[in-house]
């Protein structure tokens, strides 16, 4: 009965040893002492050990955040090995450089890595994952200092992954915020990506995955997407992101996506599509963008339904004269039709395509005589006697009303 | 010039026409934001009111006014007074009565039911176009002893800045449309009072299209506190010159 | 008191005035007359600063009159046509008219008193006739009790009795300290009121002088019957 009460015991203590770090002790002197299913404890205080790698399975545990300085100089820590758990710890300075890819925690060729409420400041990479899989990044936050695009790196790097876990993270001040490639069959949920110098989130060839409730604020170009296939987008927001090349969404080539509930706000253009096919747009609500939709005639079988458009500058624009998409059951606030049978649906189509959109597609400058009483004019004339706006972009059944149940955050900021 | 301006502010207040335009601007403001649950289209309609509406009501009534007027202006020139005060006092007296129909029409259920957003800019711009109006009515009102012409004249003016300037604009920016001409168009545009104060609003109600992807310049411009402050001082030019040039003439004027 | 000196005033291509020199005194009562369109009403606005003459000289006691005011204070003007802005009321501009000549003045109210005017002092202007009105711009010429008195056809319009009135209000009013200056059409009213006459035509000053010597040199004893005989004997030629 003893001895097998004492076997039961055996993984907790005498195979999972607790160490600690602290009085003057190195944490590389603890990962070569400990064995695989150790526990590290690390006091508080400031490490300058260079770099350290692990290649067993461990667990590196902070205690108030001690930090792990960088000095400018070293990638601070290499996980090569299978079940690492890395918690509460600070990582700072980094070093940088143009042709490695010099990160805070690198973790190359694993499975079953929990990065979890660890802190990283002015860190090149923040976190970096390659060629691994079923791993953790969860709570943790990072904040990029460098001021200049080529002397960032990305907040949470992931190369040619699958059935990752990337969770209710903050990301700021990196070159890209959440960046995938060859990522597949993972989730992206809950995360805050703000005032990254390029994309709040950049992805490509990356199939499968989900992103949700993220929020993507003011970031340089806002996000882009490429390449990939079966996205699912549900409950993001995507705001602020407004500038010369600055886009809420860039989709580029993606294919059999669903993108719902999503709020675009505020944003120089709401959805930029280019080569995108397939794709399902329903219940999302753009709000206050200077564009809400960009669809370049390249795109085909899209659908958009039950999307509400407020406030937008120009709702809907195109570089072709015909489109291959379905849009219908949209809530357009331009609409000025009526609803004689009250069934909810407007008895004359919308034209979400304005002529002086197109105008100004042409002639960007012309954006100066928005709202002027000459395109207005202009507006009403090719509302009544349609020459110029793409025939058959049209929403045959626009709603009388939008349902904002799902999607109350229209002017609320959280 | 203050016991002057009093005395003709009491004669347009005797006049009733500034009350019922103070009403109408009361009645359309409040109705817009209380009949449309969609504080955004009440914001647009509101825009058509400042931009269209009150530039062409200040010209009208101004240069209407300074005609009707015209015994009184001789029963003051005839007595000890500046030529310099009884016309500053006209035009601020004027000002000021068409300014405070604006704020109180236009200004005060704006802030009241509609606080934030492009309401400051509204405001702002509203007010000075009264201004730029009024101050076009003078010169119109002094180019001509004709009260018909000078009516026509009035509604000359306000077309060309609402429309038909707009379009040779636009012809512009067609023509040359090979050519950078941001800096070129922005200048333009500063020959438009109308333009100008619709700018204004464009800052804070389409800043989202004005930065996308129309160039750095626009991003610069519009995208800084500064190109507030520049418009504003155009404006505030545009209210400024007709009144000297108007005051050039009415100096030289015989009664 | 007012000198004229080579005033020029043309409105458009008709010369109002020509080449005009004139000198009124204190003291006299001066009749100005001629046609209609002689460019009377043109020399007393030019007078009063409402009409900016294209060349010449005005001064009043000594100094320009041009882009000045103050002397003003020293006219009371009465003129051709009496408008005044509609919806005041009587009494509203009496009283913004002493508003707006602060100082002190030795207020005359006689007329006001004559005229009654104090009993309508509540209706606007819009509901009066224009007898009314003109009785109301006669008081206000002599409210002041200006030193300098233009009084632009001052009977017009008015009934008999007020003009009664005014006349000998004028009478009175003529005195070593004022001057005198009117236009009428009517010569037995200004060989009334009047000691001196200048004599307009086309903008050109025909005659000026006193009424006195006009008639003893036409032989003539009405002043009317003066003036056709002068413009007979000197049909081009100008006197100064």
């Amino acid at each position: 009965m003893r001895a097998l009460l004492l076997f039961c015991l055996l993984p907790l203590s005498a195979w999972a040893a607790v160490i600690r770090v602290e009085n003057g002790k190195t944490i590389r002197q603890a990962i070569e002492m400990a064995q695989p299913g150790d526990s590290i404890l690390i006091a508080k205080g400031i490490y300058r050990e260079g770099n350290l790698t692990i290649k067993k399975p461990l667990t590196l545990a902070g205690i108030d955040y001690p930090v792990l300085d960088g000095e400018n100089k070293y990638e601070i820590l290499t996980v090569t090995g299978p079940d690492v758990t890395i918690t509460g710890l600070k990582f700072i300075n980094t070093g940088t450089a143009n042709i490695e890819d010099i990160a805070a925690i690198k973790a190359l060729d694993v499975m079953h890595l929990r990065v979890i409420r660890n802190k990283f400041e002015n860190a090149f990479f923040g976190i970096y994952f390659a060629n691994s899989n079923n791993s953790w990044v969860q709570e943790n936050t990072l904040i990029g200092e460098s001021k200049s695009d080529n002397q960032a790196g990305n907040g949470i790097h992931m190369w040619k992954c699958d059935h990752m876990t990337i969770e209710k993270n903050e990301i700021r001040g990196h070159r890209d915020g959440i960046y995938f490639e060859f990522v597949t069959k993972s989730r992206v949920a809950d995360n805050f990506s703000h005032e990254n110098q390029r994309y709040g989130l950049h992805f490509m060839f990356s199939h499968d995955d989900e992103y949700e409730s993220n929020i993507f604020r003011n970031n340089g170009a806002g996000i882009a997407v490429m390449y990939s296939n079966g996205v699912k987008m549900k409950g993001n927001r995507f705001e602020e992101n407004s500038g010369n090349s600055s886009y809420g969404l860039l989709l580029k080539e993606i294919a059999d996506s669903r993108i719902i509930d999503n709020i675009f706000r505020n944003n120089s253009i709401g959805i930029y599509m280019e080569g995108c096919s397939r794709g399902e747009f329903i219940h999302n609500t753009f709000t206050g963008n200077g564009w809400a939709l960009r669809v370049q005639a390249s795109c085909d079988a899209n659908t958009f339904t039950r999307n509400g458009f407020f406030s937008n500058s120009f709702d809907v624009a195109t570089n072709g004269s015909i489109s291959l998409n379905d849009i219908h059951h949209n809530y357009w606030d331009k609409y000025e039709g009526y609803d004689l049978n009250k069934d909810g649906v407007g008895d004359i189509p919308f034209r979400p395509v304005s002529l002086y959109g197109m105008v100004v597609e042409k002639m960007p400058i012309s954006i100066v005589l928005w709202r002027s009483i000459l395109v207005l004019l202009l507006d009403r004339t090719e509302k009544i006697l349609p020459a110029v706006t793409p025939e058959n972009l049209v929403d045959k059944t626009p709603l009388m009303k939008f349902d904002k149940t799902k999607s109350d955050l229209i002017t609320k900021t959280p | 010039m203050i016991r002057v301006g009093k005395h003709i502010v009491q004669d347009l207040m005797r006049n009733r026409f500034i009350l019922a335009y103070t009403g109408l601007l009361l009645v359309l403001s409040v109705s817009m934001f209380s009949l449309d649950s969609d504080p955004g289209k009440a914001t647009l309609s509101l825009l058509n009111l400042v931009l269209l509406v009150v530039p062409l009501v200040s010209i009208i009534f101004t240069t209407i006014y300074f005609f009707n007027s015209y015994e009184f202006i001789e029963l003051l020139l005839s007595q000890p007074i500046n030529r310099k005060v009884v016309f500053f006092s006209e035009v601020v007296a004027l000002s000021a009565a068409l300014g405070m129909a604006f704020m109180i029409g236009v200004g005060l259920p704006l802030l009241i039911l509609n606080p934030g957003g492009a309401t400051g800019y509204m405001i702002l711009a509203g007010l000075l176009l009264t201004w730029v109006f009024v101050s076009l009515a003078f010169v119109a009102a002094l180019s001509t002893r004709d009260k018909a012409k000078g009516i026509g004249l009035t509604l000359l003016f306000w077309f060309y800045f609402e429309l038909i300037y707009d379009g040779f604009l636009l012809y512009i920016i067609y023509a040359f449309s090979d050519y950078p001409l941001e800096k070129v168009t922005l200048a333009l545009t500063a020959l438009n009072p109308v333009d100008l104060a619709r700018i204004l609003i464009l800052l804070k109600l389409d800043i989202s299209a004005l930065m996308g992807y129309t160039g750095a310049f626009y991003q610069n411009f519009f995208g800084s506190s500064q190109g507030v402050l520049v418009v504003g001082v155009l404006l505030i030019l545009w209210a400024v010159a007709p009144v000297l040039l108007a005051w050039r003439k009415f100096s030289r004027k015989d009664i | 008191m007012i000198t004229v000196r080579g005033l020029y005033k043309k409105f458009g291509k008709l010369e109002a005035l020509s080449n005009l020199y004139l000198d009124f005194e204190k003291g006299k009562s001066y009749a100005v007359i001629g046609p209609n369109g002689s460019g009377k009403t043109t020399l007393i606005k030019s007078i009063l600063g409402l009409v900016i003459p294209d060349e010449g000289q005005l001064q009043c006691e000594g100094t320009s009159i041009l882009n000045h005011w103050h002397y003003r204070e020293k006219i009371g003007y009465m003129p051709q046509f009496a408008t005044f802005p509609n919806h005041l009321k009587v009494g509203q501009l009496m009283e913004m008219m002493k508003d707006l000549r602060p100082g002190h003045y030795v207020l005359d109210e006689e007329l006001i008193q004559a005229y009654q005017l104090a009993d309508i002092s509540n209706k606007r202007f819009y509901t009066l006739s224009g007898g009314t009105r003109q009785k109301v711009s006669a008081a206000l010429a002599f409210l002041f009790s200006p030193p300098i008195l233009i009084l632009d056809e001052p009977t017009a319009g008015l009934d008999p009795y007020a003009v009664e009135i005014l006349k000998s209000k004028i009478q009175n009013e003529r005195t070593s300290e004022k001057l005198f200056m009117i236009t009428s059409h009517i010569m037995s009213e200004l060989e009334e009121l009047t000691s001196e006459v200048a004599y307009l035509d086309s903008g050109k000053l025909r005659y000026a002088g006193s009424i006195e010597d006009l008639k003893s040199s036409t032989r003539e004893s009405r002043l009317g019957k003066a003036i056709v005989a002068m413009l007979q004997r000197q049909p081009e030629k100008t006197t100064v």
